[in-house]
């Protein structure tokens, strides 16, 4: 009974394949193990803690920081910034890249302004901040937004020209609100481009932020790596590193993860 | 009169596609257009549907307006149900009927991926009945199917016009399907001794 030998193998092989088969969450986590292993290898080739501490040391000095030290005001400090810088650059850059998505004449007027913007080194726009508005707040997330708004702008430009227009015909006919026609059509169609500038976007604003705060800021993640770095404790710069990673890492899989399935539960139904 | 239609021309750039047509559509009417591919019959009914205003002439709609699309032409991240509600504005039980009127009872809850594409023409329709609309557009809405759906569709179409009674104008190039819904028919023609300009002609019945 060749025929039903192969079923039984098949079956058996199916059975070893779920028995390993991981969750989701628990192959995250060993994936994160297996990185802090890699550091962990590459600290004992190096043998030298002053220059690359393991996580041996790292994790005591960052749990010390976080119950004795500053740890969490400049967390929570960089995080307000992160939070309005994002929502500056992501609204603004929506409007913007639908706009231009939608309406050419607008596009062939802004493109070159657009290209230009891009091109900005992050640096220059941080420095002209600094020195036009101020070493302050206002300047620190505005520079950060500036940064970011033309990323978002491109990226929702590239959604908004991928439209259908056979739906927005349907809405048209049918007779279909404005406000029906952005929730139900324009929005979902957008949903997909949103979810992933979000999260590009993001990490990048957060990288930008920090550099925002090494130059001109007396508080933040940013400020206490430059205050370390200076007092050459590179233990405790990887410590304020690690600690927002850790804390955009949650970001990402409690906030952005769950909205974006949402967004996609009707593909995979 | 449900639908008066006048456009003395219509030009894609240098093109001229339509020119001189005047004809009306009252309730309970279903005026066929036929003609090859290409002759400018989709263009007539954007005119029609309000889709496209650069014509020169006039087009008068009285009443509510449903348009059955050569694709399906659903909201792939909304239920069967909500393509109705949201679309047409019905409460749930209207949409409920309206579905159970096409044969798709119970299938409410589903995305349009999750319905096959037969399923998908009858939403489609159904979208159109819930409407309850004083003027139906039919764009070549049996295209690309086999010919066992073909037959279901326009039955059910049927049915449906004479249920509720709309002017009907409904493009096709195929003639027996014509000859089954129609009351009038119109006929585009390519007039090759004018280089290419369309013009209707023919209206019979």
């Amino acid at each position: 009974m060749p025929l039903a030998d192969t079923g039984h193998a098949g079956a058996a092989r199916g059975a070893a394949n779920a028995a390993f088969a991981l969750p989701p969450w628990a192959i995250r986590a060993v994936s994160l193990a297996g990185l802090a292993l890699f550091w962990w290898a590459l600290s004992l080739i190096k043998a030298d803690p002053m220059v690359l501490p393991g996580p041996q040391i790292v994790l005591p000095r960052l749990l010390e920081e976080a119950q004795h030290g500053p740890l969490w005001q400049h967390l929570g400090i960089t995080l307000w910034r992160v939070v309005q810088a994002f929502t500056l650059a992501m609204s603004l850059g929506l409007v913007l890249g639908v706009l231009m998505g939608l309406l050419p004449a607008l596009n062939r007027w802004l493109d070159p302004w657009l290209v230009f913007f891009l091109n900005l080194p992050a640096l220059v726009v941080i420095v002209l901040c600094f020195l036009w508005i101020g070493l302050n707040e206002v300047a620190a997330v505005v520079a950060v937004a500036i940064n970011k708004i033309p990323l978002v702008t491109a990226m929702m430009r590239e959604g908004a020209r991928a439209l259908s227009g056979q739906l927005s015909d349907m809405a048209q006919v049918f007779g279909m609100s404005r406000m029906a026609r952005l929730r139900h059509i324009l929005l979902p169609q957008l949903a997909p481009h949103l979810a992933s500038t979000a999260r590009s976007g993001l990490s990048l604003i957060w990288k930008i932020v920090l550099v925002v705060e090494f130059l001109g800021r007396g508080q933040g993640i940013g400020f206490r790596i430059h205050l370390h770095f200076q007092m050459f404790d590179v233990t405790m710069v990887m410590v304020y590193a690690l600690s927002f990673i850790a804390v955009m890492l949650l970001i990402e899989t409690l906030i952005l993860q769950p909205i974006e399935a949402r967004a996609r539960r009707w593909r995979g139904a | 009169m449900s639908l008066s239609v006048a456009i003395r021309a219509k030009r894609f750039g240098p093109a001229l596609v339509l020119r001189d047509m005047v004809f009306q559509v009252a309730r309970g009417e279903v005026l066929a257009v036929r003609g090859p591919s290409g002759v400018g019959k989709s263009t007539l009914l954007r005119i029609i549907a309000g889709l496209d205003s650069g014509f020169d002439g006039q087009v008068r709609r009285h009443g509510r307006l449903a348009m059955v699309f050569q694709e399906p032409t659903l909201l792939p991240w909304r239920s069967a149900r909500d393509n109705l509600r949201l679309t047409t504005g019905v409460d749930a039980a209207q949409a409920e009927a309206a579905l159970a009127r096409v044969g798709l009872s119970g299938k409410g809850a589903l995305y349009p991926g999750q319905l096959s594409l037969g399923q998908q023409r009858r939403l489609s329709l159904a979208r159109a009945y819930a409407a309850r609309p004083d003027i139906l557009l039919l764009d070549e809405p049996f295209v690309s199917l086999d010919a066992d759906l073909v037959e279901d569709m326009l039955t059910l179409t049927e049915s449906v016009i004479v249920e509720q009674r709309p002017a009907t104008v409904f493009v096709t190039h195929a003639q027996a399907e014509a000859d089954r819904l129609a009351t009038r028919q119109m006929v585009l023609t390519l007039a090759a001794d004018r280089g290419g300009v369309r013009e209707g002609a023919g209206v019979r019945g």
